[in-house]
């Protein structure tokens, strides 16, 4: 049995990382085939830094991950310390509500914001989707993902060390400021990290919502594809995985002992 | 008592989430089945359902392709799950990242790699040419893209990582003394896992398949590149009736195909509450 696991894990391991692997290994081709390897070069990371539509869609990805990423915690905090205070009826109505945009395929999601946007753009005369579309509906797909982060953490808080900051005389904003967000602190960040990933990560809401001027990175990756294929995507792509991969080394190797939470 | 020196005024935290729930959620909602109910002229029509029905033959297509790749994904995440819920916390947390770890490359990206890897002077037929070669033969190769098969494949690729990190969260859930208990009551190994161990996972496979069924049948790339182009999946059709890719757009259409594929999951969601009424008690096994 534990013969046949691990055969069977390697297995699996390699149809994951298989593409991955392929991705990597062209983007130091010389030619210019994303199927038949020429030779050893770099040339496709050089002419990656050269395009300016990819470094131009790379800003407007982070900035829109930012502010949304920014936006969304704030409003989607609040908004599970409020519902953490509701009861019955109207609780899970507010959860249902929330859990809209996750359950709802992308495409749905994409459509019916783009159905609003393009109606109410209609009367307004010259404006079109752009930077302002695409940041209200990256806010709406993440908003949800911050209140299912922060919600655990707020019905696993103890009531009783906020009650006796109050005892001990502690005016009730300040104790909410202290006690409170500190121990919601950890749902909070993961919600925020979350919905910047999501963000920078999102392509179907972004492909309907973004308007014909205004391209994020996986937009302008979509229209490169469809154009004779380019290496340069897999240059990009090897660089922006290995920016992760170091990331998440360097958080796995500060902090071994701690829990994780997610 | 408590109330009246609660400083935190749940009306006014709710307001702003409440307000934009309601404006870019619920009212693009109503749009949906709106427009999915009117013409071009905003009256009231069926006619928009006529068109479900020319195109039964799509929604079947895509139906039955997301319900092969999410029973593919089950079983292929089931055993990768559990080996890792029997692992050490340290091997745990590392397989944990090493699932998640390819999701980080665009997926348009490491789909177009399938595509290298499986089309006919792909990698893996060329491995194949230059195997057969060795042995003085002609192989003309195998045709491995283009079809309803590398549609799946891609499908499950894409969403493996989605069936395999609930199911592994709903296994770790699993308190060992029962297992034990099991044991010292005398099942075997089989009985242990049939009684015991799938049971307390159902919870974890059934996010598991919504979380793969949804994508599955909602979308719109995986079946343009790896399906050649030539079988229109639901998401195909929608895409191209709101942007018009291939000359027409209708968002009238576009908004009724919308509205088929949130009833079929209502419906999917249902019947897997229904399957299982315990998911909501036990807290499931969601990963995100």
């Amino acid at each position: 049995m534990k013969k046949f696991l691990t055969v069977y894990t390697v297995l699996i391991s390699v149809f994951l990382y298989a593409p991955i692997f392929v991705v990597v290994f062209f983007s130091f081709n010389s030619g210019t085939s994303r199927a038949v390897f020429e030779g050893f070069s770099m040339q496709w990371y050089q002419e990656l830094f050269q395009d300016e539509l990819i470094l131009k869609s790379l800003y407007y990805s982070v900035v829109i991950a930012v502010v949304s990423a920014v936006v969304s915690t704030v409003i989607g905090t609040m908004a599970a310390i409020g519902i953490n205070k509701l009861r019955g009826f109207v609780k899970s109505a507010y959860l249902s509500v929330n859990n809209i945009p996750v359950v709802n395929p992308d495409i749905v999601t994409a459509i019916s914001m783009m159905i609003l946007f393009v109606f109410v753009l209609s009367h307004f005369n010259g404006m079109e989707m752009g930077f302002t579309t695409l940041l209200i509906a990256h806010i709406t797909f993440n908003i949800p993902y911050v209140v299912l982060s922060v919600l655990p953490k707020l019905k696993g808080m103890d009531q009783n060390i906020y009650d006796a900051a109050l005892d001990l005389g502690c005016p009730p904003v300040k104790a909410f400021v202290k006690v409170v967000i500190p121990q919601i602190m950890p749902g909070i960040i993961s919600g925020m990290i979350m919905a910047f990933t999501l963000s920078l990560d999102d392509f179907v809401i972004s492909y309907f919502n973004s308007g014909a001027t205004f391209q994020t990175l996986p937009i302008t990756i979509y229209s490169m594809t469809k154009k004779p294929y380019n290496l340069k995507l897999n240059a990009l792509s090897t660089l922006l995985f290995a920016v992760v991969l170091a990331l998440m080394l360097a958080v796995n190797i500060k902090k071994p002992a701690k829990k994780k939470k997610a | 008592m408590r109330k009246n020196r609660d400083p935190i005024n749940k009306k006014v935290m709710l307001a702003p989430f409440s307000g934009w729930m309601v404006l870019f959620v619920l009212v693009p909602i109503a749009l949906v089945v709106y427009y999915a109910f009117s013409n071009a002229d905003r009256q009231f029509t069926l006619s928009n359902l006529h068109w479900m029905y020319e195109y039964r033959g799509t929604l079947w297509l895509s139906v039955k392709l997301s319900v092969i790749a999410t029973v593919i994904c089950m079983l292929l995440a089931y055993p990768i799950a559990y080996a890792m819920s029997r692992a050490s916390e340290k091997v745990q947390r590392n397989a944990t990242l090493f699932i998640m770890l390819p999701m980080w490359m665009n997926f348009l990206v490491r789909t177009y790699a399938w595509m290298t890897i499986l089309e006919d002077t792909g990698l893996v037929n060329n491995a194949l040419r230059g195997i057969a070669g060795w042995f003085g033969k002609e192989f003309d190769g195998l045709s491995l893209i283009n079809n309803h098969g590398a549609i799946v494949l891609g499908m499950v690729y894409n969403f493996l990582p989605y069936m395999i990190l609930p199911i592994y969260t709903a296994l770790t859930k699993i308190s060992y003394s029962l297992i034990e208990a099991a044991r010292d009551l005398g099942a075997n190994g089989g009985q242990v896992f049939g009684k015991v161990i799938l049971p307390m996972s159902v919870p974890g496979i059934i996010s598991g398949i919504t979380m793969v069924f949804i994508p599955s049948i909602s979308t719109f790339i995986i079946s343009k590149i790896l399906g050649g182009g030539k079988d229109f999946l639901i998401g195909d059709l929608i895409e191209d009736y709101f942007l018009g890719n291939s000359g027409v757009v209708n968002y009238n259409i576009g908004a009724a195909l919308s509205l088929i594929i949130m009833v079929m999951i209502l419906i999917a969601t249902f019947m897997m509450n229904h399957f299982d009424k315990d998911a909501k008690t036990s807290g499931g096994g969601s990963v995100i």
